[in-house]
This record gives structure tokens, C-alpha cells and sequence, in this order.
């Protein structure tokens, strides 16, 4: 079984059946891959630091800036507690978006690149 | 009022509370039996059910994972007595959820099998790194465990009016031995189930009372909140911004950012979050998870907004600051006063599923890692005659021992405040698991000893911060009740000035990840990096769920 110097990979079950390992480094030059690699982080890295910025936004707006969070809009709806609200609706955008765009974007190149390397190590 | 000083609350029946929840552990131990009959021996079944949960499947189970008793009867009674202060936990514990969908949930399954160590150690120098996710998993276990079994035996004196702590110690005991025995009944799969089973109870019995509530006051928010705000009198308008918990000096400020911090960075390092991803067939299930597990998450963050709120208007903060258990229990009394004693029933059955459900989720995770990382791993070198067999055996008995441990921590823990002690776990999953976990997906040169600085510098820090802060000793003594805030009565070695020790500790493991490779002579894996990339992005090799 696994040794001091590899982890037990997920796909040496006997029932897996991929004997042969790919060359992993080849694959990880290859351009198809670079292309993904660049297109996951070109969308995930953005989007999170921008919803992070967002909340820190909140946060401290919270901590530091109270009156203006107590400003109220419309009876007792302030603008904190709408600014909390659209956290909510920001997370369930950005969710609804990722998902779309893996779906969409990121999906098909990947399963492309595994389809090739698994028919490879057969 | 429904509220009396001492003992249990008014008009509670101890009795039908107690049926209620027999029937929810007889239900659903016979579920936990019935779905261990399909099981397989091995230990993909017992961690992760064999990865053959469905995307929506798990992502229920998630949210009965992650919506613990600190998110039900915690944020409420937060909300209830501080307004608006307590709605950030709310906002913070689901924003966080997206690091977890962007960063973590898929890549991590796509190079992992088991256990957090499975991922940290994948490049890295196996037993040291292994060792060290080990460690740093049952630390925060531990922790959360912990808070878990405190909030079980607040909810007894509360429910139940068990008022002697003998009699709560047995309680807690007795929620110990049941969570034992759904997890080596039904390992991952028994307790996936009582999770689902659970989140649908929590989140129908917290929409039941939330409609009821607004229904009360014509489907008004605006009016809900104008209630509790009259309820509290001149200083009832601090409800309705923030400030009226951390907004007193120029250090709650910080505390604030700091406990903002540890809340978003912290999810997406939680040991038992990370071993759900696992019990999916595919990343694209993962992702599926976590986007069932935002919604869920997110409209029940919505409900106790108004449930808080209701609790500050119908209960009132007077009523729910002398009832035992404080501010947790605002939201049972919340139910008493909607729906009387049979709806205070379900919802104090409810609570302790949730209970339940939790620290079966974490002991579950913590005996996989001392077994799969510490005990296969590290003590044996991954050499092991009949692996699948050892390791189940050895997680199992783990299971036990740690069942033990927290029943006893549970007991000395009892009376502590439940949501301190989980931001304390967020905080050292902040600080200890999420930066290495990043690093190790994301940047290339990351190595060995790196990890090791980041884990155990990441988990280091938090403890001697949180040791030496205030919350351990040193907080003023309150005139009203004569004891101070603090855990330690009476002493005061207190110089971190934070409550929580977020703001200094998450950057500093980031910062002593990056210092600990640059600094260090070892040369990073570029084979095996190769290889965890291009199996992270594109799911090569990943063990299919096939029922063999």
C-alpha cells in the first residue's frame, strides 16, 4: 500500500483500474492545461477578493462608522441592516454565477483534458 | 410573564420535551441501523459513506453540520439581546460559505480521500504534515466539541429543569453515549442521515416560527423591530445599529473586525466541513453541495434574524437575561410563547438533534483523522497487514475515547458561553487549516516545512492569544451578578487585549507559511505538485463510488 514518500492516490483501488500513471508534469505544461489552470483562477481569485473586500467593507463600516449604519431608511429599516441583507443577496449571486460559469466555462475543458489523459493511461 | 427567575420555564413540560425527543433518537437510530445494513466493511464506508451521497443529499447534510446549536439558540438570544451586533455572526458564517465553493470544496475532493491530512500532506514530507493536520484537526474539534456539550447541558437546565449539575452532568453523559453509538453503528453514513434528517426539522421548525412570528405583526419587519425596540425602552433604539455589544471603546472596535475575520476565514478550514465534501462521487457533486448548503444556510440565517427579533419583542431581553441559560434560551422561550408547551417541545427536541447531529458529524471526523492520519500514517508508515479492516477498527475505538473526553470536557465546560467557544474553534481553523490548506493548493514553492510553520505557528498563536486574553481572566467584575465575564474568577494574567485573537493570528499563519518555505532548504515536489494540480482541476483518478 502506500508508502512514507507517496499518498495513497484516490485511483489505485484495484477497482480503479488506472495502472499506468499519466506523466503529470507533461500534462502540466501542456497549453490545454495552462489554459484551465489560468481560466479557474482568472474568474475565482477576482470574485473572492472582491467579496471579501465587500464584507470587510460591512464589517467596518459596523465597527466604525455606526451613525451612518443607523441611518434609517424607512421605519425602523436602517441602512446597516440593509447592508446586511445585501451580504445575503451578494452570496447567493455570486454563488448562482460561479455555478453557472463552471457549468458552462470550466466543465467541459476539464473533462476534456481528463477524458485524454485517462484514454492515455490505458 | 412566561418567564420565572430560576428553574426550568414556566409551563414547560419536562416530560413531554423528554417523549419528543425519544421519539426523534428511536427514529432515527432505527434509520442509522437500517442504511449500516447496506454498508460495506471498509473504510471508505465508515468516513465517507463510499462518496455516495448525491450533491443536494449532502449539501443538507452540510447545513445539518454547520448550523449548530450556537447558530439556533446562539444567534437568536444574540440578536434578541444585542440586535443588530448579533446579526454579524449571521452575515459572517454565510459569506464564509463562499470561500469554501470558490477556493476549497472541489479541489479538495478532487485530492483527497479521508481526512484534511490526505490534501496538506499530498506533496509535502508525508508523516510530519500528516502528524500536523492531525493535531490541528482535533484541536479545533475538540473546541467545537466542546461547545457542543456545554450548550447540551444549558439546554437541559433550560428544558428539562434539571437544575443540579449532577443531573445535567448525566444528562450531557447520556447525549455523549448516543452519539457514540450512531457513529459506530452507522459511521458515515448512520450520521449523514441524522444530519439530513436533522437540517429538515431545524430549518421547518425555524420557517414555522419565523412565518408565525411576522404574522403577528401583519407581515411587518419594520413593526417587528419597532416592538423590540419598545420593549427595551430609551436604550431600545441601540438595537437597531450596530454597536450596542462591540461599539463601547476603541478596542471592542478591533475585537469586532477581528471576530469578523476569524468568522469568514474560518469555515473553509473546518476539519468536519471538509471530510463532507468527501462523501460526494465528483467535484461537480461537491459543488452542488455547497450550493444547496449557501441557500439552506442563508434563509435560516434569514429566520433568525426575525426569531431574535420576535424574542426581543414578544419575550423580551429582561425575561430572557434571567431565564436560565441567557440569551440561549430565547428562542425556546420564543416557541413557548408562540405555540406554548407542545411547540416548546418540538423546538427543544430540535435543539438537541442539532446537538446530536454536530458532535456525531465531529467525533466522526476526529477518529478518522487520528486513525488515517496519526495511527496508519505516522505510527505505522502506511505499513498496516489488512489496512481497510485496522483502520476501521482503529477509528472506531477512537470514536469512543473521544466520546469519553467530551462528556468529561462537556461536564467541566458546562455554563460556558457556547458561541465563545465556537469562534474559538473558527479561530484556530482561520488561522491553522486555511492558510495551509490555500497554499498548498495554490502556490507552487509551498513546502513542508512551510506547512508545518503555518499549522502549528497558526495554532500556536491562537492558543497563547486566547490564553492570555480576556476572556480567559481578567474582565471587570459586574456589579449586578458579582463574577466577572471572564472564564477564571478572581485572577487576571491577562495582556492580548482581544476577545478574539483572529485580526493577529490568520495573518500571522499566513505569514509564517510563506517565511517558513522561503527559509527553509527544502526544495518543494515539483513531480507531485504536477500531479495534484492537474488531478484538482480535472478530477483524474478520483475514486468513483461504485458499489462493488
Amino acid at each position: 500500500m502506500s508508502t512514507t514518500e507517496s499518498p495513497p492516490p484516490a485511483g489505485e483501488s484495484p477497482a480503479g483500474g488506472t495502472t499506468a500513471h499519466p506523466d503529470w508534469t507533461t500534462v502540466q505544461q501542456s497549453t490545454e492545461f495552462q489554459a484551465l489552470r489560468h481560466r479557474l483562477r482568472r474568474f475565482v481569485f477576482p470574485l473572492t477578493a472582491a467579496f471579501l473586500v465587500w464584507y470587510l467593507l460591512y464589517v467596518v463600516l459596523a465597527s466604525y462608522a455606526p451613525g451612518f449604519m443607523a441611518i434609517k431608511l424607512a421605519g425602523n429599516i436602517t441602512v446597516g441592516l440593509v447592508f446586511g441583507l445585501l451580504q445575503f443577496v451578494s452570496t447567493f449571486a455570486i454563488t448562482t454565477w460561479y455555478v453557472k460559469w463552471a457549468d458552462k466555462k470550466f466543465d467541459p475543458h476539464s473533462e476534456a483534458i481528463r477524458k485524454e489523459i485517462e484514454g492515455a493511461g490505458r | 410573564m412566561s418567564v420565572l427567575a430560576q428553574g426550568g420555564v414556566e409551563g414547560s413540560s419536562p416530560l413531554l420535551n423528554i417523549s419528543i425527543f425519544a421519539i426523534f433518537v428511536v427514529i432515527t437510530l432505527a434509520i442509522v441501523i437500517r442504511v449500516s445494513k447496506k454498508a460495506s466493511s471498509g473504510a471508505s464506508d465508515f468516513y465517507t459513506a463510499g462518496g455516495g451521497f448525491s450533491g443536494p443529499q449532502n449539501g443538507i447534510a452540510i447545513s445539518g453540520d454547520y448550523l449548530s446549536a450556537a447558530s439556533f439558540l446562539g444567534i437568536a438570544g444574540a440578536i434578541a439581546l444585542y440586535g443588530y451586533d448579533g446579526f454579524l455572526y449571521s452575515v459572517g458564517f454565510l459569506v464564509a460559505w463562499l470561500v469554501a465553493l470558490l477556493l476549497v470544496a472541489e479541489l479538495l475532493r478532487n485530492t483527497g480521500r479521508y481526512t484534511m491530512g490526505d490534501v496538506l500532506a499530498f506533496r509535502m514530507r508525508q508523516r510530519p504534515v500528516r502528524a500536523a493536520a492531525a493535531t490541528s484537526t482535533l484541536a479545533v474539534s475538540f473546541f467545537y466539541l466542546l461547545a457542543q456539550m456545554a450548550g447540551a447541558g444549558g439546554l437541559v437546565a433550560l428544558l428539562l429543569d434539571v437544575k443540579s449539575k449532577t443531573g445535567q452532568s448525566i444528562v450531557i453523559a447520556v447525549v455523549g453515549a448516543l452519539m457514540i453509538a450512531y457513529v459506530l453503528i452507522g459511521g458515515m453514513r448512520g450520521t449523514t442521515w441524522v444530519q439530513i434528517i436533522k437540517a429538515v426539522l431545524l430549518i421547518v421548525g425555524a420557517g414555522v416560527m419565523t412565518l408565525w412570528v411576522l404574522a403577528l405583526f401583519g407581515f411587518n419587519l419594520s413593526a417587528l423591530m419597532g416592538d423590540a425596540v419598545a420593549h427595551v425602552g430609551s436604550a431600545g433604539e441601540k438595537l437597531l445599529s450596530p454597536g450596542a455589544q462591540y461599539g463601547k471603546s476603541g478596542i471592542t472596535r478591533l475585537d469586532f473586525i477581528s471576530l469578523g475575520l476569524a468568522l469568514v476565514l474560518g469555515t473553509a478550514g473546518l476539519p468536519h466541513i471538509l471530510m463532507r465534501f468527501y462523501t460526494v462521487p465528483t467535484a461537480k457533486e461537491a459543488r452542488r453541495s455547497v450550493t444547496w448548503a449557501i441557500w439552506l444556510i442563508g434563509i435560516f440565517y434569514l429566520f433568525t434574524l426575525v426569531l431574535g427579533y420576535g424574542a426581543g419583542a414578544l419575550v423580551g431581553p429582561d425575561a430572557i437575561k434571567k431565564a436560565p441559560g441567557a440569551a440561549n434560551s430565547a428562542a425556546p422561550l420564543l416557541a413557548y410563547e408562540l405555540g406554548g408547551t407542545v411547540l416548546l417541545g418540538l423546538i427543544a427536541a430540535v435543539a438537541f438533534a442539532t446537538i446530536l447531529a454536530v458532535v456525531a458529524g465531529l467525533t466522526i471526523t476526529a477518529s478518522a483523522s487520528f486513525a488515517h492520519d496519526i495511527y496508519i500514517n505516522v505510527i505505522k508508515h502506511g505499513q498496516v497487514q489488512d489496512e481497510q479492516h485496522t483502520e476501521v477498527k482503529i477509528a472506531r475505538r477512537t470514536a469512543v475515547v473521544i466520546g469519553i473526553v467530551a462528556i468529561l470536557g462537556g461536564i467541566l465546560a458546562n455554563g460556558q458561553n457556547i458561541a465563545f467557544l465556537v469562534a474559538l474553534a473558527f479561530a484556530v481553523a482561520a488561522s491553522a487549516n486555511l492558510p495551509t490548506i490555500l497554499y498548498s493548493l495554490f502556490w507552487k514553492k509551498f513546502n513542508t516545512n512551510g506547512a508545518l510553520w503555518s499549522i502549528y505557528g497558526g495554532l500556536g498563536i491562537t492558543l497563547v492569544l486566547i490564553i492570555f486574553s480576556p476572556v480567559v481572566s481578567g474582565k471587570p467584575v459586574d456589579p449586578v451578578t458579582g463574577k466577572s465575564a471572564s472564564m477564571l474568577q478572581g485572577v487576571d494574567f491577562h495582556w492580548f487585549p482581544l476577545d478574539n485573537p483572529g485580526l493577529i493570528s490568520i495573518p500571522a499563519s499566513f505569514l509564517l507559511g510563506y517565511l517558513g518555505t522561503v527559509l527553509s532548504k527544502d526544495k518543494a515536489n515539483a513531480d507531485k505538485y504536477a500531479e495534484m494540480e492537474v488531478r484538482s482541476l480535472t478530477g483524474v483518478g478520483v475514486e468513483k463510488a461504485v458499489q462493488h
